[in-house]
């Protein structure tokens, strides 16, 4: 590794630096971007350097994550960005803009970079220097991490750090970023490109391009990058020409500039290519050699079988089934042990308050209803490991590819497949994740379907449902049990439903020419524990605070408009009328909570929609339960907790909600509120509905507009409320 | 011939593309270009998209695209 002469020199983006190694001096921390292509360790290194001190940055336009961190142990105050990984710097999404204007300061309240960590991964070296060469094209100093040696080693595949560096310009540190004693040099390394002025090495582009991108910068006053201009003349229609346009560009001079640069032979980003192809080449003649025939790594031979013809299709299968029947048998125990936890806190905490308002409020408010809904973390922790292991060992990707040849009868790409199965685990995430599609109309198409997929949320519904109506019989053996079926058919109806919804989105409002599929296949990699429960962490603190706010407060918000008015007039009524009909005590209580609820805002908001869901056999409880539900469906279960304890159908032996709603039956002696029919209306109502606020605003942030959270919302309720009443009218119609 | 149609586990080099919107310039830039060697590993289970080994790296292509590129077996 060579180090650059920098003794004296100082570059005007960093500040002078005297005070070098105190942390006591109040100057602004050194930024130090990293970038890469995807998959090249770029969020390891991170971690390795900050200490996993991550924390996201929001920057106004801005809708990617991008992470910040200081560097630990570094000789100055340096705050690393973490920028998404990136094949190019000629964007073709959103996402990928983000990492050129940061590069190029032109994010709004972010400064600009001091230093670029660039992230080579030495086992594929050509295709990360490709993106090297565009990076130094952008005048900042750059430091070169190559990282994966182990892999590339194995492979037979040797590079000559020292000599690479001499090339580039600029220092390469060789290291394995998951060790972290090898990340150390890069230290040293960023500290002296910090104080220096390194050049990188530039590509030499064709004349004619070079030229004309130096024209258009004198157009705008200099105020434009070269790197900038380049993307702005080659990539039509791009993000930069429409950056560019924004900034108030002049549509005439780029398409006369064009026209010049066809007359030189150069009509796209072909030639560019070209040339920092070529580049590569030369830099890396007797950098790097290669055995004469790929060695066969474990790797391959594990793709053989998983992305084989038929193994292939049967392992993806197996995957998917053990998931969702792993959430069902596994997480089984801690969740009776949270369930016997609250049901004797309810118990004890009842038995201590006296009778009255307070009673009912911390029992039947507080404990009933986020309690029924902390329940269901063990299966939301469980779902979210599964896909935690399933994208960071690599397999993902290959699902995806797999998928790809399906995804496409609705129009889309395999690169769909993977916002919407982790969508299963839940919407928000899912449709961040869809930045990583390209093109607009697909990435649109799949923000809308993304809500029909059966997230964790919707789980408890089901668990509850199913475990308290549908029977538990077992075919083939006992392997495969009615619960589990019924479980999975409700992870299909929104599967079945978002087909031609996204078949007839492509058809109309997004109509257009399929953008293509091509997705790097990563090598597969033991996922890491510490990875894996960051995600855990991250949805169960999520989760969490979701049922210590919201679902608290909806909660609370339920339990008092179901307690009040609670006028003693009703009671007074009912009393009269049982010593008319001799009621004894127990009745005489029943009737009595019943009558102060159907009497209460919320019984009369019930009644008053009563009517429209009457038809699919619901009463009016359930219509509460579905409005209050709004903010959040997992508010469902707290809210029928609530309802259904209020409502006084409840006696001592039964203290679990299920036992409530199994119990709950119409007034007048009237049969059982919650049959069968009722009970899979209801999961196919929650498994279509849009009732989740987070992800209404989600889907309107990052469709930039409140039209589409509009359409969303009203067009999946609509679907759901059809879809509910025909489950329960050909479930009656078949007599269950 | 193209490489939608070359022959499974056979090293070729691409002697030609002829990139047709944005999407194939980046299928360029991520190595698809003149004098490269690649190699078609498998087919994915319904036929399409294409496995390819591309230098030092596997990529997923669909065969649509992967018509876009001419190859030799030298
Ligand atoms: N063998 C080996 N594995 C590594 C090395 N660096 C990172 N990995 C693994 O490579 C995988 C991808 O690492 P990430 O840090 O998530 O990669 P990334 O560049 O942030 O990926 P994107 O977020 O997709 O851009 C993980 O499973 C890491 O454990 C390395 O030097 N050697």
């Amino acid at each position: 590794m060579s180090h650059p002469e920098t003794a004296g020199l100082c570059t005007c983006t960093s500040p002078p630096t005297e005070s070098h190694g105190s942390d006591n001096t109040a100057v602004r921390p050194a930024t130090v971007a990293t970038v890469g292509n995807p998959n090249t360790g770029k969020s390891t290194l991170f971690n390795a350097l900050t200490g996993f001190r991550r924390r996201v940055a929001n920057y106004p336009g801005v809708s990617v994550d991008v992470g910040r961190g200081p560097v630990r142990d570094a000789a100055r105050p340096i705050e690393l960005l973490d920028l998404p990984g990136t094949y190019s710097l000629a964007a073709l999404s959103p996402d990928e803009m983000v990492v050129s204007n940061m590069l190029c300061g032109r994010v709004e309240r972010a400064e600009r970079p001091d230093c670029i960590l660039a992230i080579l991964d030495a086992s594929n070296l050509p295709r990360n220097l490709y993106f090297f060469s565009q990076l130094a094209d952008i005048d900042l100093p750059i430091v070169v991490a190559l990282n994966m040696t182990d892999i590339a080693e194995a492979r037979g595949i040797a590079v000559d750090a020292g000599r690479l560096s001499e090339r580039l310009g600029v220092p390469v540190v060789p290291m394995v970023a998951t060790r972290e004693a090898t990340v150390k040099p890069l230290l040293e390394a960023l500290d002296a490109a910090l104080d220096g002025a390194a050049v990188a090495t530039r590509t030499q582009l064709p004349e004619a391009l070079v030229h004309e991108a130096a024209a258009l910068r004198e157009t705008f006053g200099g105020q434009l990058h070269f790197a900038e201009a380049i993307r702005v003349l080659l990539d039509r229609d791009g993000y930069a020409e429409q950056q560019y346009l924004e900034r108030g560009g002049d549509p005439n001079v780029i398409s006369e500039a064009r026209a010049r640069l066809n007359e030189a032979g150069i009509d796209g980003p072909g030639a560019e290519v070209r040339a920092r192809y070529a580049w590569v080449a030369k830099i890396l003649d007797g950098v790097i050699s290669r055995p004469d025939k790929p060695i066969r790594t474990a790797s391959d031979r594990l793709d053989a079988v998983l992305t084989h013809r038929f193994g292939g299709a049967l392992a993806l299968f197996a995957v998917l089934f053990v998931l969702f029947q792993g959430i069902f048998s596994f997480a089984t125990y801690p969740m009776d042990w949270i369930d016997a936890a609250f049901g004797s806190l309810g118990g004890l905490v009842g038995g201590v308050l006296p009778e009255g308002i307070l009673n009912s409020l911390i029992v039947g408010g507080l404990i009933a209803g986020v309690g029924g809904v902390l329940v269901f973390l063990p299966q939301i922790l469980i779902l979210f490991a599964f896909l935690a292991v399933l994208e960071d060992c690599g397999y993902l990707a290959r699902a995806a590819s797999m998928m790809d040849r399906v995804m496409r009868a609705m129009g889309l790409s395999g690169r769909a497949f993977i916002p919407l199965l982790s969508s299963f685990a839940c919407a928000i995430p899912a449709i961040m994740g869809t930045r990583a599609i390209a093109d607009r109309r697909e990435r649109f198409v799949t923000i809308l379907i993304t809500p029909f997929m059966s997230c964790s949320a919707r789980l408890p519904i089901y668990l509850l449902l199913i475990t308290a109506f549908v029977p538990t019989e077992r075919y083939l053996g006992g392997w495969v049990g009615l619960q589990g079926l019924v479980m999975l058919a409700m992870y299909l109806v929104g599967v079945i439903i978002a087909i031609p919804i996204a078949w007839l989105l492509k058809k109309t409002a997004f109509a257009g020419p399929s953008a293509g599929f091509m997705l790097e296949l990563p090598s597969y990699k033991w996922p890491r524990p510490r990875a894996i429960w960051q995600r855990m962490h991250f949805a169960g603190k999520h989760f969490l605070v979701r049922a210590g706010t919201v679902i608290l407060a909806v909660s609370l918000v339920v339990w008092a408009l179901g307690y009040f008015p609670h006028s003693a007039s009703t009671a007074s009524t009912v009393r009269q009328k049982g010593v008319e009909q001799g009621w004894d005590e127990a009745k005489l209580e029943s009737e009595l909570a019943g009558a102060y609820l159907r009497e209460s805002y919320l019984g009369r908001m019930g009644r008053t929609i009563e009517p429209v869901i009457k038809p699919i056999g619901w009463d009016w409880r359930i219509g509460v339960a579905i409005i209050a539900s709004f903010p959040a469906r997992e508010v469902v279960i707290g809210t029928m907790g609530t309802i259904f304890n209020l409502g006084g159908d409840v006696d001592e032996a039964h203290t679990g909600l299920r036992d409530a709603i199994q119990a709950a039956t119409w007034p007048d002696g009237g049969g059982p509120v919650f049959t069968l029919p009722v009970a899979l209306s209801i999961m196919v109502f929650f498994a279509l509905c849009a009732q989740c606020s987070s992800t209404l605003v989600m889907i309107g942030r990052e469709t930039g507009s409140w039209v589409w959270p509009v359409v969303s919302f009203t067009g999946m309720t609509t679907i759901a409320y059809f879809a509910a009443w025909a489950v329960a009218a050909a479930a009656r119609a078949a007599g269950l | 011939m193209s490489l939608a149609n070359a022959p499974l586990a056979t090293p070729l080099r691409i002697t030609g593309i002829r990139p047709e919107g944005a999407m194939s310039y980046r299928l360029m830039e991520m190595g698809l270009i003149e004098g490269a060697q690649v190699e078609v590993v498998r087919r994915a289970p319904l036929g399409d998209p294409l496995h390819v080994r591309l230098g030092d790296y596997h990529l997923s292509l669909r065969a649509s695209d992967a018509d876009l590129v001419d190859v030799s077996d030298h």
